[in-house]
């Protein structure tokens, strides 16, 4: 049966404009997420170069849009597991994690007042605790909190249940499998950060002073472990030296083989949220090359005639931690005078870079490159938006985003 | 406006138990009783049970408003989606959640029960809102669905088949008497597709003939927009070919004008035009298409040649974009009538540091020219930063590869000619040495790439507020957006620009910007035809209505209006133009005649809900008041997210949530004073370079305008400071809180409003 509706998976940024974008044409769309919220890595950003805004504006009135628009349909904690079919007539399996938390949930935070269990919260990637009964973050869209059922014994499960007076935890949830019928497939999978355990010359993620750029906008959001305080991991003290390494994986063979776009300018930015704090810290960049394409140029200059930051132009051999003070022990040789040297830093920042999230997968129909980016060509109706398709920034991700709405009605279009 | 309304409070979440809703109830009654003939409270109204009961009572009743009085408009608005208008009052977050107990201790000992003092008037407000509000009517119109394309270059012709390819009919405008725009003079390009690896065919060609073999596209070469009068759906367009002039019906434009190369005497410091054997990226290209690379001051072969990518000589200094372009005649000043003020030329040095991601590409792409005509060619490539991010890192990876092509950073202090011709570069830091001297044949220096639009309008819009694109001097004149969200958001509706003319781009990004950049233009004519708002109020069917026998022609909202909706007439009376209009109501915040409302917000509306606001004759007994304007895009969710974290606030201010504070018009401000309020605070967006308002200058024209407003309050012996904007940003849940407690601190040691008990 001929389908004229559109499957966005992902509801990242990317995955949201594509979905919005032909649902504002009049397309059905459903956007299936496997977070439990929608926003994808944008929600975690502190600020987004270069007007270091927040990324929650934009966000909201996409939130704003899918309220208003009854063509939009989603689907969180839901994975794709299965396609069939054909351009114009796909069939999708979706499988549909359990919230064990209903539609009756007013976010009041009972569940979470009665949850005793902690784990690390994967939204501030494992900075933080939360609760086994949790609102995934302050600005979830859907608004409606989580139980991690497995994470309870019986006694706190009862004791959970019953402070919801609304009737919302739901403990029979059980795994669900929906199928939906579509014309088109838009891939908006996303990026992952690049395993910092991989780079085991810059600590194999076990120095507890190095962290990785995505850690970092946990550290300077308001809604982050600390309430926006960077203060380093070890001791919570305030750092005073701070050192970003680029290219953690990026434009590495053994690694990630491409350049990942976005780090250079995600370090300025990051720099200027330690300087904003600290005004006496010490900011060093260590990079291959600095790329700051387009008008970025103006915000790398900008940032650049700061005099407490310091540009290094060479590749981080080894970090190691310094035993007495945590400090991270930074191996460098400077690319340009050729002296090779170890450095001292309170706190190190990896860019680790973007991997895309199919990397490894293998989907029937869809065609993966070897380092995990979607290369099917258009016109197949399955399409590629955002960061799966290649590294971007969140304008040129928007870009291809809408770009792949309209690829994906030209294949519904008239079915 | 709503006569029948049902009146719903919630007890749930804490509600019930903090706040008198029994007596809420009973003051709608009181007050109301005959605009509502439902009001109930319920101990969880969204409970499936309650909801099925509205929509019950909506039936039997014949209601034609709700007012729901429990938590935020931004929550359960899936739960409580009725076919009727529906208001949300927001007693849950912004009265019981935030309730700051500590400061109203000594009004509850005197038996003042500030909380449901405020959910009552909350409440209150609601209802009166929803009295003023009718269900919006739009026109829907026929218009027209053609897409007018300008530029008929890859990302032009890219964007017709895209368009075309969803059933649109296309008019292509090219000036030039060929389509395919720079392409045609280019020998190869860098990868366009997957994997990225190799210099390909531009496939130009192909492209040119798809759009000719196209019955949707109508290419018109040699050809020229003249102007574009009208509005998105109802566009004319007068394009002349070939000396007359026709007009065509268009609905959405999208402008692919490209770019045009930077004036080479940006390159004079590094040698151009004095050195024989500097040429520039531009001139390369042209001598490989033409088949042979030859050095200009011999015409032979040159067996090495530095590509010097580090331009820092020509940006030494970067300011003063040139005055003198518009007058050079270098180009033909097409279409360069004698307007009233003259263009403002923003070319510049900066443009050749815009382009550094594309003369990098080319860089590698040319050296692999002289690679494959000269197989002992020596070609260098001297950088400050190789500027090829993403994917393209494998196209330099290749080229690294070629033991024919070296590479190396290096600042450039100098170039100088010897004797026969050839040319030392002078380079410092670089990987090779401190300081090198590369003895070359030739010097091939980069072409910046400036968009057409930083030379002339373009567009040629006939709208009154000017020809061409407001922001251009923000972004260097490239036509772009100022919102990383939405990059094809300008302040023209309608019109979305694509490729080069709208952010330095490969041709690989510009075929996708040339794909959503045709979506967008008809996803315009499609919101037009089902009578829509476009972006950022997608599907909002409320329009401005204006009442013009009130206008007395003073032109602010002519002036005001971010997306120059507004033409006038000779008399200066507005001419709306609804297909322009974003729904912002900067209009209406603008009229000091206040004829300009919409179906579901106006003056009248907002007005009323402010005289909901209960005024205690004394500060002592029952504390001052403040009113808040709040930008319903962000201050208001943050505020809600102040509410979450249960930060608490004085219990002595009073939101409104307004679309825009744009939108705000003085007569509120001015009525909340003279009934004694005691402050007024604008929370908006933040404004300036990088602004953050959804509808550009809304907050920096709501400040303007209360600069009048504290210049009428100290007329009136009113101290300015009672007024006051803020600029907050979404996130900043944790400082609004604080920004209030200050603001009250400051009223409380003012004292009353003068104004108070008049």
């Amino acid at each position: 049966m001929a389908n004229n509706s559109i499957l966005v998976v992902g509801g990242g940024f990317s995955g949201i404009t594509s979905a919005l974008e032909a649902a504002e044409v009049g397309y059905e769309v459903f956007i299936v997420e496997k977070n439990p919220y929608l926003g994808g890595r944008v929600a975690q950003l502190n600020q987004y170069f270069p007007k270091l805004c927040p990324p929650s504006c934009g966000l909201e009135i996409q939130f704003q849009r899918i309220r208003n628009n009854p063509k939009v349909n989603y689907f969180t904690q839901a994975e794709v597991t299965r396609v069939t079919g054909a351009p114009g007539d796909y069939e999708v399996t979706v499988k549909l994690s359990p919230r064990h938390v209903n539609e009756k949930c007013t976010a009041c935070g009972a569940c979470a007042e009665a949850a005793t269990t902690e784990l690390p919260c994967e939204f501030d990637l494992g900075l933080g605790m939360r609760k086994a009964a949790y609102r995934p973050n302050i600005f979830a869209f859907p608004m409606r909190y989580v139980l991690t059922k497995e994470a309870c014994g019986k006694d706190e499960l009862a004791k959970i249940k019953a402070s919801c007076v609304y009737g919302a935890i739901d403990l029979d949830d059980a795994p669900r499998e929906i199928k939906l019928n579509v014309g088109a497939v838009v891939w908006a999978t996303g990026w992952k950060p690049y395993d910092m355990q991989r780079l085991e010359n810059l600590g194999a993620g076990k120095i507890g002073n190095v962290i990785s750029n995505m850690q970092m906008e946990r550290l300077a959001a308001p809604n982050g472990p600390t309430g926006g305080k960077i203060l380093r991991p070890s001791d919570a003290a305030e750092p005073k030296r701070v050192a970003f390494v680029q290219c953690a994986g990026s434009r590495d063979e053994n690694h990630l083989n491409f350049c990942s776009y976005i780090c250079c300018m995600a370090s300025l930015k990051q720099a200027t949220y330690i300087r904003e704090r600290y005004p006496k810290a010490q900011v060093t960049i260590y990079y291959i090359d600095l790329r700051t394409p387009g008008r970025y140029d103006n915000f790398m200059k900008k940032v650049t005639a700061d005099e407490n930051l310091h540009l290094v132009k060479g590749k981080v051999a080894a970090i190691v931690e310094h035993a007495a003070t945590g400090d991270a022990v930074v191996t460098v040789e400077n690319a340009v005078t050729g002296i090779k040297s170890d450095e001292r830093f309170d706190l190190v920042v990896l860019a680790t870079g973007m991997q895309p999230s199919l990397a490894g997968a293998t989907v029937a129909g869809l065609h993966i490159d070897e380092d995990g980016f979607v290369t099917s060509a258009p016109g197949t109706g399955m399409v590629a938006s955002g960061c799966a398709k290649l590294p971007l920034d969140v304008m040129k991700s928007a870009q291809t985003a809408t770009a792949a709405a309209l690829k994906a009605i030209q294949t519904v279009a008239g079915r | 406006m709503a006569e029948k309304i049902g009146v719903y409070i919630c007890g749930g979440c804490d509600i019930a138990a903090a706040v008198n809703i029994e007596g809420i109830a009973a003051s709608v009654k009181n007050k109301y009783g005959g605009n509502c003939p439902v009001i109930k409270t319920d101990a969880v109204l969204c409970s499936p049970e309650s909801v099925a009961r509205i929509k019950a009572d909506v039936k039997e009743n014949a209601l034609d408003a709700v007012c729901l009085c429990a938590c935020s408009p931004r929550v359960k608005w899936d739960v409580f989606a009725f076919d009727v208008l529906t208001e949300r009052v927001n007693i849950r977050e912004f009265c019981v959640w935030s309730f700051d107990k500590q400061t109203s201790a000594p009004d509850a000992a005197k038996g003042i029960d500030n909380l449901t003092i405020m959910a009552q008037e909350y409440t209150l407000m609601g209802v009166v809102k929803l009295t003023k509000s009718s269900v919006p009517d739009p026109e829907t119109l026929t218009t027209n669905k053609t897409i007018l394309v300008l530029g008929g270059g890859f990302t032009g012709l890219t964007a017709a088949l895209e368009a075309a390819a969803v059933g649109h009919e296309v008019v292509l405008v090219e000036r030039k008497a060929e389509l395919g725009g720079r392409a045609l003079g280019m020998y190869k390009s860098i990868p366009l597709a997957p994997p990225y690896t190799e210099t390909q065919d531009t496939g130009i060609d192909k492209l040119v003939a798809a759009v000719r073999g196209n019955a949707k596209i109508k290419a018109l070469t040699s050809s020229e927009l003249k102007s574009l009068g009208g509005a998105p759906g109802l566009y004319t367009a007068q394009i002349e070919t070939g000396g007359a002039a026709h007009d065509y019906a268009i609905g959405a434009v999208i402008v692919a004008t490209g770019w045009e190369p930077q004036a080479a005497e940006f390159l004079a410091p590094m040698g151009y035009g004095s050195i024989r054997n500097v040429v520039t990226a531009a001139e390369f290209e042209a001598m490989a298409k033409k088949g042979a690379i030859a050095r200009p001051s011999d015409g032979k072969m040159p067996a090495s040649v530095a590509f010097v990518l580090d331009v820092g000589m020509c940006l030494a200094t970067p300011e003063a974009p040139r005055e003198d372009a518009c007058a050079n005649p270098a180009e033909p000043a097409e279409g360069a009538e004698a307007g009233p003020a003259p263009y403002p030329n923003t070319e510049s040095c900066k443009h050749l540091a815009y382009s550094s991601e594309l003369t990098s590409l080319v860089a590698l792409k040319q050296a692999g020219y002289l690679r494959e005509k000269n197989e002992n060619g020596l070609a260098m490539i001297v950088y400050d930063h190789m500027m090829v991010p993403g994917l393209n890192e494998r196209y330099y990876k290749a080229a690294q590869d070629d033991p024919g092509v070296m590479l190396t950073k290096g600042t450039v202090a100098g170039l100088t000619e010897t004797a026969n011709g050839q040319i030392v570069v002078n380079c410092r830091d670089s990987l090779l040495g401190e300081n090198i001297e590369l003895l070359c044949d030739m010097v091939v220096l980069p072409t910046g790439m400036v968009p057409t639009t930083a030379h002339e309008p373009t567009v040629n819009l006939v709208y009154r507020q000017g020809p061409q694109f407001p922001d251009l001097g923000l972004f260097d004149g490239f036509a772009d957006s100022n919102y990383i969200c939405f990059p094809y958001e300008t302040r023209r509706t309608g019109v979305y620009a694509a490729g080069c003319v709208h952010q330095p781009m490969t041709m690989a990004q510009a075929a996708d910007d040339a794909a959503g950049a045709a979506l967008k233009a008809v996803q315009c004519i499609s919101s037009i035809n089902r009578g829509v708002a476009v972006h950022p109020r997608s599907g909002d069917k409320s329009y401005p209505v204006f009442n013009f026998v009130r206008c007395t022609q003073c032109k602010r909202c002519t002036e005001e209006c971010p997306f120059g909706a507004l033409d006038d007439d000779e008399k200066g009376t507005p001419k709306p133009n609804p297909t322009r209009c974003r729904r912002c109501g900067t209009c209406m915040g603008a009229c000091p005649e206040r004829v300009i409302s919409f179906d579901n917000y106006n003056v009248d509306q907002i007005g009323t809900m402010i005289r909901e606001m209960g005024v205690p004759a004394k500060i002592e007994e029952g504390g001052p008041r403040v009113l808040i304007l709040a930008c319903e895009n962000d201050a208001y969710p943050a505020l809600d997210m102040a509410a979450f974290r249960k930060t608490a606030w004085s219990p002595y201010v009073r939101f409104i949530p307004v679309r825009c504070l744009g939108s705000v018009n003085a007569i509120w401000v001015a009525d909340a004073m003279s009934k004694g309020i005691d402050g007024v605070m604008l929370l908006g967006c933040k404004y300036g370079d990088d602004y953050q308002c959804h509808f550009v200058k809304g907050s920096e024209l709501c400040n303007r305008r209360k600069e009048n407003i504290a210049e009428s309050l100290k007329r009136l012996g009113v101290e300015p400071e009672r007024v006051d904007q803020y600029q907050v940003s979404i996130d900043e849940y944790d400082r609004i809180p604080a920004l209030i407690e200050s603001f009250m601190d400051m009223i409380k040691e003012k004292g009353p409003n003068p104004f108070k008990g008049y």
